[in-house]
């Protein structure tokens, strides 16, 4: 990786806006497509890009795997966490509406916005986990099976 | 002539549809089956977002103003966006089965040191041969 | 309904048993995993496991004397909003479902201690956890998308579950890997079917949908996605000639998992096929009785007499019982294609007792490999005598698999056997007592070698532990019990059965009446 100087520059400049762009794509889903899915992914290509570019050391130094882990597990509970709550508010299992009884839209409004973080969390998760497994394959092909 | 084009997006879905399903059948190769689920999966994304038109019809997004007021032009057409968030859980679970399909070709190619099936499939036979040769004879195999 | 006042009841405890029944297992899985702990991994599996069950009997008693419970997820009225409907069939199912995870899960420690490293037992009972989440997800939902979703989550898991077996035989792999593709491809079937549906009704709330369906008379979009979801089904069913992922994989997935998803998943698939073929499209639909006829009852025969047949010749306890899963499900068909009141009932009460008798059966299965390793008959010779309570326990179900007088297995095959006779199928009834003398051979051989020969020195000469008899035993007593008390199985199962055949005539008044509740 030394030589790829254009790459390696490039890739810095970029994953910091990627990442801005999938928060963007997080918190303006309720306006204009996006959300949690999309950002998630998002967010995932750029550990994704920097762990092609500078190996998966380097990223797993900033994005370990055990964090990882926690993370998918985090942003289901925050999803049926979010539903819990609105059972204790003594509605239905994601009645949204409950988080404002008298302006059931605006509480509408904060449910999505919390159901999608979650969702954002476990795909950024997932993706990236997929990733992992798949490159801390120690590779076994040799040079003959090409 | 009018029969065929009126009804493009279902003849596209059926080929698409049965070239995934052969691959499936035909190929020996895992990864190439797995290739084979994933166009036959996405056929079927394919026959569920193009019932979800309506022709002439918008992405279904009402436009609001900057006070968040949404005005809703009853001239304008929308799609129907059900069959959009219906396929969108499918390609979650399409992800989901690809990877966990691939990560099982992964261990498969560990443990066996190939991805062929008909390797596969004679090494087990080879194990189930030797087994019935400790434990005497046995009908079925992978039948 | 956004902005206006609406006088609200806050909901209780009670009124949320239906989701709280999916959502117990479904936030126990990412606790697991958050703890992290393998020593909490466990209690926390068994609690939420445990939890689901309670909740499932509560829901039973309050369904089983017909009606049924209605959940709108997200405060959105069906036929919008995605409905979990609870009656007296999929109450009884999950009462199944939840029960055999509760008496499994202690079972599985000492298993899984045996058979799983270390460092995926944490993961493996999150996984646990999730497949138990779908399996009685898909049960309970009266949202056919939402069966599709639930039934993948607990595909998934399954694929997952299976391949663990791969630490004591790698064929796990391929045989997860094959049900992963023929899994895969019923799902996909069963989406392909739903589609359909839509296209022609523009619905998907089961209720709504057979209402509309009712209406359409002889349309073949219809026709087509009864085709496309009885085949994608019939694939998670193992229905005889899609059976073909099933030996594979219960035999070399770990003793705990098979023996939790002979119990259950089958069942949970034989479910959805009850309701979509009785409840979503009506009984009399022409084109669907015919096939149900004529299509699966010859089909269940088939599997009834070769499926058995081929159990017969095995030399393997673990797959000799896959294959005695096969002809058992062609027993449940059989009920469906009979196609009266005690048919369906039979099936009802087949699904539970099979259920119980193949959970004690591959429990047993699990307590013998830990002594021997293997379950290949000349090495589990006479372990029977060495191990007294699993070796009699194999014999209480065994005999529960051929049918005899005071055990569960006879009472399903009795109301079978009457269901035949009040359609005049005499040779059927006939059919069904040969397949059993089939039964009878199979279970003998694993008897002769469980007692009738010496056990070998090279095996450890112990009885199982008690974490293990116990769940053993208490299945097996099930087996007895559900023998001679028949109230709850029998009740719950002839009320399912009304239901389901009322069809969707009986559907449709009672989202009706639903609907007009809830102005």
């Amino acid at each position: 990786m030394r030589h790829h100087l254009i790459l390696r520059v490039v890739t810095k400049l970029l994953v910091g806006t990627i990442i801005l762009f999938a928060f963007y794509v997080q918190f303006h889903g309720d306006f204009s497509p996006g959300g949690g899915f999309q950002a998630g992914v998002i967010m995932a290509v750029a550990f994704i890009l920097y762990g092609v570019v500078f190996g998966l050391r380097h990223v797993q130094s900033v994005f370990p795997i055990w964090l990882v882990h926690k993370l998918v597990a985090l942003g289901v509970l925050i999803y049926a966490g979010t539903g819990v709550w609105n059972m204790v508010l003594g509605y239905e299992f994601l009645h949204y509406g409950s988080f404002n009884p008298h302006h059931m839209s605006h509480g509408q409004h904060w449910g999505i916005l919390a159901v999608e973080f979650g969702v954002g969390v476990t795909v950024t998760g997932v993706m990236v986990a997929i990733y992992y497994a798949f490159a801390a394959r120690p590779p076994h092909i040799g040079d003959d099976d090409w | 002539m009018e029969f065929f084009l009126g009804h493009m997006n279902y003849w596209l879905f059926i080929v698409l549809m049965m070239t995934g399903l052969y691959i499936v059948v035909a190929r020996g190769n895992l990864v190439k089956k797995i290739v084979g689920l994933n166009v036959f999966q996405v056929s079927v994304f394919m026959l569920y977002i193009s019932i979800g038109k309506v022709t002439g019809g918008t992405a279904p997004i009402f436009p609001t103003d900057l006070q968040g007021h949404i005005e809703i032009d009853p001239d304008i057409v929308y799609s129907n966006p059900l069959p959009h968030v219906l396929i969108l859980t499918a390609i979650v679970v399409g992800i989901a089965t690809t990877s966990l399909g691939l990560a099982l070709v992964v261990r498969i190619r560990e443990e066996y040191g190939s991805i062929e099936e008909q390797d596969i499939l004679d090494i087990d036979a080879a194990a189930a041969r030797e087994e019935n040769r400790q434990h005497g004879d046995a009908m079925g195999g992978r039948a | 309904m956004a902005a206006e006042e609406v006088h609200h009841v806050a909901l209780t405890l009670r009124d949320h048993l239906p989701v709280l029944q999916i959502l117990i297992p479904f936030c126990a899985a990412p606790l697991v995993v958050l703890f992290g702990s393998r020593t909490l991994a466990w209690p926390m599996a068994f609690a939420a496991s445990g939890l689901a069950f309670l909740c499932s009997i509560y829901l039973l008693m309050q369904v089983i004397d017909g009606g049924f419970i209605s959940y709108h997820l997200g405060g959105w009225a069906p036929p919008l909003g995605i409905e979990y409907r609870v009656d007296a069939a999929n109450a009884f199912v999950v009462f199944l479902i939840s029960g055999i995870a509760t008496v499994v899960l202690p079972f599985a420690r000492a298993s899984v201690n045996e058979e799983i490293p270390q460092k995926n037992h944490t993961l493996f009972y999150a996984c646990f956890l999730l497949c138990l989440t779908g399996l009685l997800g898909m049960v309970i939902t009266g949202d056919a998308f939402n069966v599709f979703v639930f039934l993948e989550i607990s595909s998934l898991s399954t694929y997952v579950l299976v391949s663990q077996g791969s630490f004591t035989d790698k064929r796990a792999l391929s045989a997860a890997y094959d049900y992963l593709i023929l899994g895969t491809i019923g799902a996909t079937f069963f989406v392909i079917g739903l589609g359909f549906l839509y296209m022609a009704t523009g619905t998907l709330n089961m209720a709504d949908l057979a209402g509309r369906i009712a209406l359409l008379e002889d349309n073949r979009t219809v026709q087509a996605a009864f085709a496309f979801i009885v085949v994608g089904i019939g694939l998670k069913v193992a229905m005889f000639p899609l059976h073909l992922w099933l030996p594979n994989a219960y035999v070399y997935a770990p003793s705990a998992v098979t023996a939790f998803l002979a119990a259950t998943a089958t069942k949970a698939a034989v479910y959805v096929l009850l309701r979509f073929m009785f409840s979503v499209f009506q009984p009399d639909f022409v084109f669907g009785s015919l096939a149900i006829t004529w299509i699966i009852g010859p089909l269940a025969v088939l599997a009834m007499f070769i499926a058995s047949f081929v159990a017969v010749f095995q030399n393997n306890f673990k797959r000799m019982l896959a294959y005695s899963s096969i002809a058992q499900i062609g027993y449940m068909l059989l009920g469906i294609a009979i196609l009266n009141v005690n048919g369906l009932t039979a099936t009802m009460v087949h699904l539970f007792n099979h259920g119980i008798t193949k959970a004690a059966l591959f429990m047993a299965v699990g307590a013998i490999i830990l002594r021997t390793g293997t379950t290949f008959y000349d090495r589990i010779a006479g372990m029977g005598r060495v191990m007294p309570l699993t070796g009699a326990a194999v014999v209480v179900g065994g005999l529960s698999l051929i049918g005899v007088p005071g055990t569960a297995g006879f009472i399903s095959k009795w109301v079978l056997v009457q269901a035949a006779l009040d359609n005049g199928w005499w040779w059927m009834a006939l059919a069904i007592m040969l397949s059993s003398l089939l039964a009878v051979v199979y279970v003998w051989r694993v008897v002769e070698a469980l007692y009738l020969q010496a056990p070998s020195d090279d095996v450890v000469h112990k009885e199982a532990p008690l974490s293990m008899l116990v769940p053993l035993w208490i299945m097996a007593g099930a087996c007895i019990w559900f023998g001679f008390d028949t109230d709850i199985t029998l009740g719950a199962a002839r009320t399912a059965a009304e239901g389901l055949l009322a069809g969707s005539a009986g559907m449709a008044e009672i989202s009706t009446a639903a609907a007009q509740a809830a102005h």
